[in-house]
């Protein structure tokens, strides 16, 4: 759909503020309503309008299949480690107090960063998931096997 | 596109009952991405639904029951906005009360997700991870012939 001029002026004006909204979210989410997840799918959500718009191979350009996988790794791992973090400093699994002198300040750098863990991991499996469906059906059409013509043709 | 316009009810639904943080994950969840998921997968299956002729009695006794159980047991359900019920009384009143000065930060529902209940999240990121695995495992493997066709082909 590149060669829509209003979708593609629409999009170029939309996609960075979706992102940074999707940022605003993940990072004030101590403060206002938000989090690790709903920042994940709204960031996942703006490259997937870029996308739509400028088809699966740019959109992969920008960011490889290879790092979605990776990062939705390292989400899980970021959050893991900062349990182990906790134990490692003399506290128990997940406890964020003893990572700072004060409290207040180990309990909202855990949790913002917990958060970024949670946020990563979902903001890559929901890319990873519309790449796989999005991929399946021209694959499906390589392979000769497209579901619409199969139905249309009862003789087969 | 119902789907769509039923979250989106919803989430603005949750907007007035100040729940802000749930009304974010269905607007965004529920009308946005799966939505888009939801036109992916049709774009994959035929547009024509295969003809099954009559229906299944078994299938809709057990469907009855089991709707009528459902029924019956939310008569025990506590009685709605109640302020006696177990959902009042239980650690909700200590989160309200202690979470700023334990925390700092004014976002309960942040603070119980993240610091409070954190193994549960753990688990919560362990569930997505997985089921982006699960599609990986089954959509990556080259498309190929289902075995019904290849009977009726040869």
């Amino acid at each position: 759909m590149k060669d829509n001029a209003i979708l593609v002026v629409v999009a170029r004006f939309v996609i960075p503020l979706v992102m940074l909204f999707g940022l605003y979210v993940q990072f004030h989410g101590e403060y206002s309503p938000g989090g690790g997840f709903q920042a994940g799918v709204i960031f996942a959500a703006g490259w997937i309008l870029f996308v739509f718009i400028y088809g699966l191979e740019t959109g992969l350009r920008i960011i490889p299949e290879r790092l979605i996988y990776t990062l939705a790794c390292l989400g899980v791992l970021l959050y893991c480690l900062m349990g182990v973090l906790g134990v490692v400093m003399g506290g128990r699994f997940l406890d964020f107090d003893p990572l700072l002198d004060s409290p207040h300040a180990a309990q909202q750098a855990g949790i913002i960063l917990v958060e970024f863990g949670v946020g990563v991991t979902v903001a890559t499996v929901v890319m990873l998931f519309f790449v796989m469906f999005a991929r399946r059906r021209s694959e499906v059409i390589a392979a000769g096997l497209d579901p619409d013509a199969e139905a249309e043709d009862p003789e087969r | 596109m119902l789907f769509a316009i039923y979250s989106l009810i919803i989430a603005g639904l949750f907007a007035t009952l100040d729940a802000g943080d749930v009304a974010l994950t269905e607007a965004a969840v529920g009308a946005g991405i799966s939505t888009v998921l939801i036109l992916a997968v049709l774009t994959l299956v035929p547009r024509h639904e295969h003809r099954h002729a009559g229906h299944s009695i078994p299938a809709l006794i057990i469907v009855t029951i089991t709707g009528a159980a459902l029924i019956y047991a939310t008569f025990d359900l506590p009685e709605f906005g109640d302020f006696n019920n177990p959902v009042h009384q239980h650690v909700g009143p200590y989160f309200i009360e202690q979470t700023y000065s334990d925390m700092g930060i004014p976002n309960m529902v942040a603070a119980v997700l993240a610091s409070y209940r954190s193994i549960d999240t753990m688990g919560e990121a362990v569930v997505i991870l997985t089921a982006g695995i699960a599609v990986y495992a089954l959509l990556s493997v080259p498309p190929r012939r289902r075995r019904r066709d290849q009977e009726r082909d040869s």
